[in-house]
Formats: structure tokens, sequence, C-alpha cells
């Protein structure tokens, strides 16, 4: 029998947590006298930071109500299971748009909030907890704490990135930000090294709010660090000439194959057909759901790589060694024969997180994904090894197997952190990652 | 359109009156919890519904349900659609041993529902429009060991809808039973059902409003469930009683 549901988005580890329902904002956590519980919204956190093993899992589905939305100001309030995408199916119509997306639309906003993503636009309006202006948080105990920047603003800051740990979000209120249409008006560029990556960027921050790259990280020698550059704004037009359609939600993987349809042969392929067919230069019009998640209309795009699943590895380094640090990343990744099939380069802006535990800083961060398999754990390693010596940070969100050393170094402020977290909350990835103490 | 909804938290119903406040229509919801009852009708003001009115009420409490149709007539302005929604899935076990829960049971899906139709129902015929939409349910087509007590609840109500329909054909009114297979919502949560047979409740609901749309007598939801539900009616009883369904 399949998990159902209640399994993370890169299918691994493997989770046995058993679902509790919240039917109302309004009721109490009905807990059962023992047992750790965390809160589950969409299962898009692809490793174990959504996973309770031998625990509960707060099913937070039926928290997906709208509760008020003043269409003057843009400020929206919603509860904690209401998916990005409802939000836009509502707003953009209206003019008015996230103001920071990850590259899916289907995440709650809770989970949004716990692990304060970010977007293509981090250099201009930095991670989404930046654009939270309330939420409530419900504890085990039964209290409610409303929390804002300026009410409880201890708590406000834990739980923006807090993992999901300090209580159950109930509603989470945001500030949206304007826009003509839904569309964006987007330019490609292809680059040749990482240099040349580090060059348009300079030159795009300014008069881009949206920045990110695609890299081969199959290609080596003198093509190392080849890719593509997206740079795109919201389009200004009320009435754009050209209005693309929204792309059709296309037919996805039915069922999880046998065998990784990733592998080496696969993936080669992929990318060097990905870099011949972007543009040297291209720019055009394009629907917002097309620039932001592309991935959006494959369902289940996350079964192909078969029963085993996939890790994702997010790092982030300081800018100034971030050309010789990715440099060797994708140097390490070559020699080890791996591939990612996704190669994603942002450098991200100087603009704080509210958030206590907060991924994002500034520096340039390099998404990948790989197959679940034994030589991706070695070089996985490797990569922390690297990113550790360049003080650099790794994704919990997008992490399954990054040793407590690793985490504690990541994340000094770890031990602040966790007085905030409820005493009847834990997560397979807190658990883990604090297991042993770092020497 | 002027939409009726009773049984209005439950998931079908929820994701159906969702698709009506985004078109802009007037609603009138009807549910038992006070607290969920207010947490959707907000929802669907945000949603862009024109109006939302709502009643608290237990479908079974029969003395009131002529007061929340006419409290609903007088909110909505008039009435052009009705959906019912409302219903409990017993737990088999306990029904095949105690007839008071085979009895709520048959209140709760059954009995609760006849009540009010047999108000709407002259509602409508008198005004001569109006469609009459009522969740039914694929397990009252045939009974089975593993849940007849809600399937004669549903089979009485599929039969109850036939006739009505018949009845006011007419009158420009049009009854629509809706015949869900397996969805995930809380009433069916415990069952912990995955799989290509298990559909979301807004699937439901955009079949829903599509039938209403269409003026269908019966729909399937999703479809193909009428293909399975002809196959398992066409198993001949002797057969069939040896199956563990």
């Amino acid at each position: 029998m399949s998990a159902g549901r209640f399994h993370s988005w890169g299918l691994n580890p493997k989770s046995n947590g058993k679902p509790l329902r919240v039917s109302s904002r309004f009721e109490p956590l009905n807990l059962p006298d023992n047992g750790l519980v965390l809160p589950f919204g969409n299962g898009r956190s692809y490793g174990d930071s959504c996973l309770n093993n031998e625990g509960y899992l707060l099913d937070t589905r039926s928290l997906n109500h709208f509760i008020a939305f003043d269409q003057d100001t843009g400020i929206l309030r919603v509860e904690a299971g209401v998916l990005l995408a409802d939000i836009l199916h509502l707003v953009v119509p209206r003019g008015w748009f996230l103001p920071v997306t990850p590259g899916t639309r289907f995440v709650t906003i809770a989970g949004a909030v716990a692990n304060d993503v970010h977007g293509k636009n981090h250099h201009r309006a930095g991670t989404f907890g930046c654009h939270v202006t309330a939420l409530e948080l419900l504890r085990s105990d039964g209290e409610r704490l409303h929390c804002s920047p300026d009410e409880n603003p201890e708590w406000f800051a834990a739980t923006i990135g807090g993992l999901g740990l300090t209580g159950l979000m109930t509603w989470v209120e945001v500030q949206l930000k304007p826009v003509m249409n839904p569309y964006l008006q987007e330019e490609t560029l292809r680059f040749s090294c990482l240099d040349e990556f580090f060059e348009l960027n300079k030159a795009s921050e300014e008069r881009y709010e949206h920045t990110v790259a695609w890299v081969d990280c199959m290609a080596r020698g003198s093509a190392l660090g080849r890719g593509a550059f997206y740079r795109a704004n919201h389009h200004g037009s009320a009435a754009p000439a050209h209005r693309p359609v929204a792309p059709r939600q296309g037919l996805g993987l039915p069922f999880i194959p046998p065998v990784s349809l990733v592998n080496r042969a696969s993936l080669r392929l992929f990318n060097e057909v990905y870099y011949r067919k972007q543009p040297l230069r291209r720019s055009r019009t394009v629907h917002y759901q097309s620039f932001f998640y592309p991935l959006d209309s494959i369902r289940h795009w996350n079964r192909m790589y078969g029963p085993r699943g996939f890790v994702q590895y997010q790092c982030l380094v300081p800018e100034a060694s971030g050309s010789e640090v990715f440099r060797e990343i994708l140097a390490a990744i070559a020699a080890s024969r791996q591939g990612s099939f996704m190669a994603v380069l942002k450098v991200f802006g100087a603009k704080q997180s509210p958030g206590l535990m907060s991924f994002p800083q500034q520096g340039v961060t390099l998404a990948l994904d790989f197959p679940n398999t034994p030589a991706t754990a070695g070089l996985l390693e490797r990569l922390d090894e690297l990113s550790r010596a360049a003080n650099g940070v790794v994704y919990p969100a997008k992490d399954s197997r990054m040793s407590a050393q690793s985490f504690q170094r990541y994340f000094p402020q770890w031990q602040d952190f966790a007085q905030f977290i409820d005493p009847r909350f834990s997560s397979g990835f807190w658990r883990r990652v604090t297991a042993e103490p770092a020497s | 359109m002027k939409v009726l909804i009773i049984g209005a938290t439950s998931a079908i119903a929820e994701s159906t009156a969702r698709r009506y406040a985004a078109r802009g229509d007037r609603v009138f919801l009807v549910a038992r919890n006070a607290l969920k009852l207010e947490t959707l009708a907000l929802d669907l003001q945000v949603r862009g519904a024109s109006w939302v009115g709502s009643m608290v009420m237990d479908a079974c409490d029969t003395d009131r349900h002529q007061e929340m149709l006419s409290a609903a007539i007088d909110g909505l302005d008039g009435l052009d659609l009705v959906l019912i929604a409302h219903g409990t899935l017993p737990d088999q076990e306990l029904v095949q041993k105690d007839y008071p829960a085979t009895l709520q049971a048959l209140e709760d899906n059954f009995l609760s529902v006849v009540s009010m139709l047999t108000g709407i129902a002259n509602v409508c015929e008198q005004q001569g429009h109006g469609t009459i939409a009522v969740i039914s349910s694929v397990a009252g087509d045939r009974g089975r060991q593993s849940n007849y007590v809600y399937g004669t609840a549903k089979g009485g109500l599929s039969i109850f809808l036939q006739g009505l329909r018949n009845r006011l054909a007419q009158t420009g009114v049009n009854v629509l039973t809706i015949k869900p297979g397996f969805v995930s919502t809380p009433m069916t949560a415990h069952l912990n059902g995955s799989g290509p047979l298990w559909a979301e409740p807004d699937d439901i609901a955009a079949g829903i409003v599509k039938a209403v749309e269409k003026n269908r007598n019966v729909v399937y939801l999703p479809a193909f469930w009428q293909l399975i539900m002809t196959i398992v009616c066409a198993v001949p009883e002797s057969i069939f009683k040896r199956l563990k369904l």
C-alpha cells in the first residue's frame, strides 16, 4: 500500500506518520495522549522536514478557506492550508500577485512560511516571510499567539522558516503586490561559463525583478558552467499586444515506473538538447504559469525517478567565493559521473528575512536534483564539505541526508530556535539533525 | 443564480459552493456547525459571491425544514438551484448490531432529505422552474455486505428522486441525481483510500456544476463509475451473493 498523500516530494525517505485531521481553525488541537505531531501541508518539501516517522501528521487540508481580502491594499488573510495556486486563481484577475513565489504553486501558504521560501526575485523582494504581516500560532497547550513584526515578534521570527515546529499556524496574512496582467516580459540569454553568468547577473539585477539561470551540469572542460540566463519583469501594460495562454495541465506520470527514467544517458541527452534549445538571445511575453511554474504542468513529475525517489541539494555560499566554489561543485558532479536534471543558479540579495532559521541570505545559491542512489550520498557529502569550507548553508526543506554536524555548522542559531519548539511537535528532519552533539 | 446548499460544509458542497461564488452567484448555506458555516461564508464572500446567507440547522431537525426554506428564499430573493449534500457514512459493523444506529443512518441519509424535498419540490413546482440536485451514491445501486445500510438509504433516495423527476418533468423543474464514487473527504478519511478510483471533492464539484448546467437527470462522478456500476449490477445475484464486496 502506498503512503497515500503523506509522503514528501522526493518520495524518500519513506515515512509512517499517522494522519490526524484538523477540521477547523477554531477547534483546539485534538492530540493523542502520547506521541509527537507535525503539521502537514501539501507534501512539497523534498526530504524529511515534512515527515514525522513513528508520530502523527496534522493534516491541514481542511484549513483551505479565504478569510479576508482587501482589494484596495492587497492584504490577504487565508487559512494555513490554502495553496498558492488558489491564491493566484483569485487575485491575479483582480490585479494582484504573490510578492514572492517558489517554483511550484502547489504549496500551502503555511508551508511557504514554515520554509520561508524564496523565488526568482530574492535580490529585490527577499523571502516570502518578508511579506507576511501577521499569523496565528496554535500551541499544543491550547494557547493562541497572534504574531506579527510588532506582536509576539520573537514567535513571529521563530515561526518564519521554523519548519512547522513552533506550533500549528492556523492562518497567515500576507501583503500582495500589484500587477497589471498575468504576463511577464522575459528575456533569455545563453552563457558559456560561470564568469559570464555573474556578469550577466550583475548587469540585470537593477532592471529586472526576476533573475535565474539554468546550468548544464553534464558539461565539462571548456564547456563547464555553460547555461541559460532568464530575466523578467511583470508586463507593465494594461493591454499587452501578445497574450499567451496558461500552459495546459499535461498528463503527467500516472504511476511510479519500476526503474528511474533518469540515468546518465538521459541526463546527458537532456542537458545537451536543453542547452542547444536555448536561444542566444530572445525576448518574449509569457504567462506567469509558464515563467514561474514550468514543472507544475507535468503532474507527479517526481515519479520519473522511480520507486527510490530522488534527492535535492541546494546550497548557498557568499558571492565572493561563489564562482570558485560552484566551479569546484560542478567539477565534483562531473567527476562523480552523477548528473543533475535541473541545476538552477540564483544570486540572492541583501534583504534580510525576519525568520530566525531562514535559509536565504546574501550570496549565490545552486539547486540540484539527483536520483537517490548510494553513489549520490557520497557526492553530496563531498558537496557538503565544499559548502562548509565556503561558510555556506544547505536548505533544510530539500534535505533528507545532511549530518547533524553539518546542520549545526550551517545554522548555529539552532539552539536559540529550539526554545520556541512546541514540546509536542517534532519532525524526522529535526530529530536527525539534532540527534548527535556537534563535535 | 440563487443557490441553496444544505450540508454546505461537506467537502463536495464546499467545492461546489466555491464554483458558484466565483461566478458571483447568491448563496444560502445550511449546516449544523456554526463556526464551520461562518468560515465558509467568509470564504465565499472573498471568492466573489454577490450575497451569502446562512443558517445553522441539523438536517434531521425536520420541524425546521419549512423555516429554513422560507429563510433561504427570502434571503436569496428567489430560488434557482438547491443542492442537498449532507450525509453520514455509518459504521457497518455497528448498524448490523444496533437498530437505533440503523434508523439514525436512514434519517441522516434518506428521511431528512425526503422531508426537505417535500417542501422544496412544491415551491419549485409552483414557480415552474429551478433545479433540485441531490447527492446520492453509487452505493445505492446494489446492496453489498460492506455498506448496505448506507446503500439502502442512498438507493431509496435515488428511487425517490426518480419519482420526483417524473412528477416534475412537465413543470420546467429539473431533478438531478448525483452519484459519486470514492471521494477523499473527511467522511471517508478513515478508509485511507488512494489510487485511481479515488477522486478529489473539487473534481466532483466540477461535474455537479456541469450537470446542473446541462439539465442532466442522473450523473455518475467521475463518469467511469457508470461503467463500473453497470458491470456490478449485471452480475447475477447467485454469483454476486458469494462475492466479498
